[in-house]
């Protein structure tokens, strides 16, 4: 078996899963910018207060199985990237914290924590953008080592996929709330989403042509003959799913909505890891040079085949308690 | 790499690490003793303990968001700062640290949100099963990042290749020397920890004339807790000295200040010093003599390795170990009075009056804190200049980052934590203050100081058949 395949998979599935489910829990904090009201905040925190925490793990599962089953990919990455890795982090203490001591501040201390969840969440989706950005791009190394400067990762490629992802979430979280609320928060929510849809199928567009153009490896990936056949579903669909996602808002669907932002965000990721595949620091290393020993990988996989699956199982559940609509005055009853 | 990055990043790892410790050690106390009021309630039904649970609950929630998001720091900075250790130990810290998140931290967060917010939605067996999930994910927890830590202490179970560590034996690397100990001092230091705290709140409240059912029975049951565990400390770390006197005797020869064996003379046992690393010898030094061959050898006649039989680059700094392991010891020594002077008053019957104890206990509340910090400095200092003792060298281990980045980045960590975590500690002790009340469990929503706030949680009043009016209802 190949093991580092298996682990590459089993880490994309993690990374997969943090970007949908901290993704509308980070939109939410984005969106506290058209939500100036009390009521409404806490209403749109309440909607994700019992399970941002699972949503997060997914992340340290991320940095985990990295660590574990490509140490050096582990390393090279972080080092190169550690600048906006640590300022996502310190954006994420605020937003983390924010649960918590929103409700426990007196009043007239409560607008700096909803500050602090509105900046926080907005600067952790920045940060988390341009890393991604930053990754995409490639990474120098010399003899195993991370061999740039420490100011690299700083590009208009990396900062406008910050942008990007700020108009991800931001959509994932406003179909959640039309999923989750009712009356005029929905509303709202609706004509936000809209607007958002819009911007966000720009800027797939532009990621689309920038990579390739960026990169002659990704666009010999994309363009040649018979890739071309094999992949071009993907933009097919995500023509497909844009079309569904304004149809489902105007007719005032409430679940669809997100689902389809879902199957756009997927695709999205999809056309990203094509572009790389199967390399894990771009442009050059592969999954197997940077495989941690098979001692490691496989002791560490027996523990990650069996528990993934019970750990979806309890996520659901999870959910499924806190089924059903988040309404004023009565959430959860 | 120059000399002063590499002192910023340990400065930073200490930093972050130092500010983590701290919340997760009360949080694998507090979920323990909630799955304990929890326990309580359901097989009395007595309401004083689900007005306790519904009141340590709220404290617990807020250590716990500050143990999450201090922690996921902790998991990226491996990579982002010590991209050497990760590379070359990875392969062993990497798969127990990947164990770590999938068994324990979903565990914890998965059930959390049940735990918090789910009173009205699922039945009370349900709900104690998912506390008794949160508390035992604490648990896993604490045991697989301590197995990762003390191999980095006792490293076994691998075979050195191309200078990369290569895993033989999983069982040796889990189980390796220092483990047991170190994870049953660590459990019972946050178990103590969070008595302490409990205690103190008990008698703060007491203090300030604000007594009821709930205030007492906390009070008693956390002096109850360090009255058995306050003991066992002692014991479990005497038990840890004498194993690390076995793999790590340079840590010993520096907690004891011990710099030479003279002749065949026992050992003494230095009280007091100031141990001088330029100069080889202790300043001021108060010794028992024999003493220290009685405790580290449990023998009148035999000596323990002295600092000087180890080169100078291979010597832990004694100056900051020897005294971070006096406070340890000494604050253990405290909690072991608290308890006696507690079991004297109770059968006095004096126990929730006697002002001095009162006072006394107050004082200790931030005690295990304390000891548990000065224990890891302890701990961490004294395996140095090894990060993996014998393996890989501190200086080896370090990302190549100019000072100018990671003091940086230094810089905003220490205004961060302390503005947010400071806050977080002021809330906490705002909630302390406030102290439980007859009625905690109707107040009840899991997460507001402010009556009215988020009624969204509050607990049913069917469940609380005593409290005559509920403080804050649904339709206020
Ligand atoms: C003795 C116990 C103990 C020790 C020594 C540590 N931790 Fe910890 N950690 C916990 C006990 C714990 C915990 C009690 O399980 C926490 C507190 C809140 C939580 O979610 O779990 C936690 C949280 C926590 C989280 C957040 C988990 C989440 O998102 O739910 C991470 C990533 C880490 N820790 C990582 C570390 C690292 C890398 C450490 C060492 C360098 C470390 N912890 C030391
Ligand atoms: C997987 C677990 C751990 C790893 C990989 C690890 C690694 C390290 C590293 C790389 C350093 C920097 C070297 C140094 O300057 O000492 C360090 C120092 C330190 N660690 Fe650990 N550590 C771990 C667990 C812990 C835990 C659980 C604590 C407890 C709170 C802790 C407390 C400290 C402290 C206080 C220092 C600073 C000591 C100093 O700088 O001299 N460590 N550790
Ligand atoms: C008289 C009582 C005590 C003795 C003899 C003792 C002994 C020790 C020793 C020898 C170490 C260093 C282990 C090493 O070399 O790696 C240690 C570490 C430590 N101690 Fe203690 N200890 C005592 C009391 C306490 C108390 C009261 C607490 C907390 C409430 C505590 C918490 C810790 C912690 C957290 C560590 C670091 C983790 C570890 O290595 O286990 N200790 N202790």
């Amino acid at each position: 078996m190949d093991l580092s395949l298996v682990w590459a998979i089993i880490i994309l599935f993690g990374i997969m899963m943090y970007i949908i489910m901290d993704g509308f829990d980070l939109g939410i904090g984005i969106l506290y910018l058209f939500f100036k009201e009390k009521e409404d905040r806490d209403l749109m925190m309440n909607t994700v207060a019992p399970v941002w925490d699972g949503n997060e793990t997914w992340l340290v599962l991320g940095g985990a199985g990295l660590l574990a089953a490509f140490p050096l990919a582990y390393s090279v990455i972080l080092s190169a990237l550690s600048l906006p890795l640590l300022f996502m982090l310190m954006a994420l203490i605020f937003r983390g914290v924010a649960f918590e001591f929103r409700f426990r501040a007196h009043d007239a201390e409560r607008h700096f924590w909803d500050k602090a969840f509105l900046c926080g969440s907005i600067a952790a989706t920045f940060f988390q953008g341009v890393t991604l950005g930053a990754y995409l791009q490639g990474i120098k190394m010399v003899n195993q080592a991370y061999a740039g400067g420490p100011l690299d990762w700083i590009s208009p490629f990396s900062l406008f996929t910050g942008l990007g992802l700020l108009v991800t979430y931001a959509l994932l979280g406003s179909t959640w709330l039309i999923f989750k609320t009712t009356s005029e928060l929905q509303t709202t929510c609706y004509k936000l989403s809209q607007g958002i849809s819009m911007a966000l199928l720009v800027i797939i567009a532009v990621i689309s042509l920038w990579t390739p153009w960026m990169d002659s490896r990704i666009a010999e990936r994309w363009f040649s003959l018979p890739n071309l056949l094999w992949l071009s579903p993907v933009p097919l669909l995500v023509i497909f799913f844009f079309y569904k996602l304004q149809r489902a808002l105007k007719a005032k669907a409430e679940t669809s909505p997100f689902l389809y932002t879902l199957g756009l965000v997927l695709l999205g990721y999809a056309g990203l890891g094509i572009s790389i595949w199967p390399n894990i620091i771009p442009p050059e290393m592969s999954i197997h040079a940077a495989a941690a020993p098979p001692q490691s990988q496989q002791f560490a996989l027996i523990g990650a085949v069996i528990i993934i699956p019970i750990i979806l199982i309890y996520t659901a559940w999870g959910y499924y308690v806190f089924r059903g609509k988040v309404n004023k005055g009565e959430a959860y009853h | 790499m120059s000399d002063l990055a590499l002192t910023l990043a340990r400065i930073q790892f200490g930093f972050t690490i130092s500010f983590h410790i701290v919340f997760p050690a009360i949080t694998i106390g507090l979920a323990s003793y909630l799955a304990v009021l929890e326990a309580s309630w359901l097989k009395t039904r007595n309401t004083v303990y689900l007005d306790l649970y519904h009141f340590w609950v709220k404290l617990f929630s807020l250590c716990f968001g500050m143990g999450v998001v201090s922690g996921l720091v902790m998991a990226y900075q491996f990579g982002t700062n010590w991209s050497g250790f990760s590379s070359v130990a990875g392969s062993v810290t990497g798969p127990l640290l990947a164990y770590e998140v999938l068994t324990a931290f979903f565990l914890e967060a998965g059930f959390l949100g049940v735990m918090l917010f789910g009173w009205n939605k699922v039945g009370p067996t349900l709900h104690f099963a998912a506390t008794v999930m949160v508390a035992i994910g604490t648990l896993v927890s604490a045991t697989w990042i301590l197995a990762s830590n003390s191999w980095m202490h006792t490293p076994q179970g691998f075979e050195l290749i191309d200078g990369k560590v290569i895993p033989v034996d999983w069982f040796k690397i889990i189980f390796n020397p220092s483990f047991p100990y170190r994870l049953v001092h660590m459990v019972i230091g946050a178990y103590l920890a969070t008595a302490l705290f409990v205690v103190a709140s008990g008698a703060w409240q007491l203090l300030q004339g604000k007594e009821n059912a709930g205030v007492r029975k906390m009070l008693s049951m956390g002096l109850w807790l360090i009255l058995l565990l306050a003991p066992l400390q002692v014991v479990v770390g005497d038990m840890h000295g004498l194993n690390t006197l076995k793999h790590q005797p340079a840590k010993i020869a520096a907690i004891e200040a011990h710099w030479e064996n003279k002749g065949d003379e026992a050992t003494p046992l230095v009280l007091i010093a100031w141990p001088d690393m330029a100069q080889e010898k202790n300043h001021f030094a108060l010794e028992i003599p024999v003493l220290g061959s009685l405790i580290l050898r449990h023998s009148f006649t035999e000596q323990i390795p002295a600092l000087k039989d180890f080169p100078p680059q291979d010597r832990p700094n004694a100056t900051i170990i020897f005294w971070t392991f006096r406070i340890m010891v000494g604050l253990g020594m405290l909690m072991m009075l608290l308890a006696a002077t507690s079991l004297w008053l109770r059968y006095k019957k004096q126990l929730y009056q006697h002002k001095p104890f009162l006072t006394f206990a107050t004082a200790m509340g931030p005690a295990g804190v304390i000891a548990i910090l000065a224990g890891w400095f302890t701990t961490e200092i004294g395996r140095q200049p090894w990060v993996v003792y014998g393996v890989l060298r501190t200086a080896d281990a370090v990302t190549p980052h100019t000072a100018s980045e990671v003091g940086l980045t230094l810089a905003l960590f220490v205004i961060i934590y302390l503005a947010v975590f400071g806050m977080g500690t002021l809330y906490v002790l705002r909630l302390v203050n406030i102290g439980p009340k007859t009625d905690e469990a109707l107040q009840g929503d899991a997460i507001s100081v402010n009556p009215g706030d988020v009624d969204a949680f509050a607990l049913a009043p069917e469940f609380h058949p005593d409290a005559k009016s509920p403080a804050n209802t649904k339709d206020q």
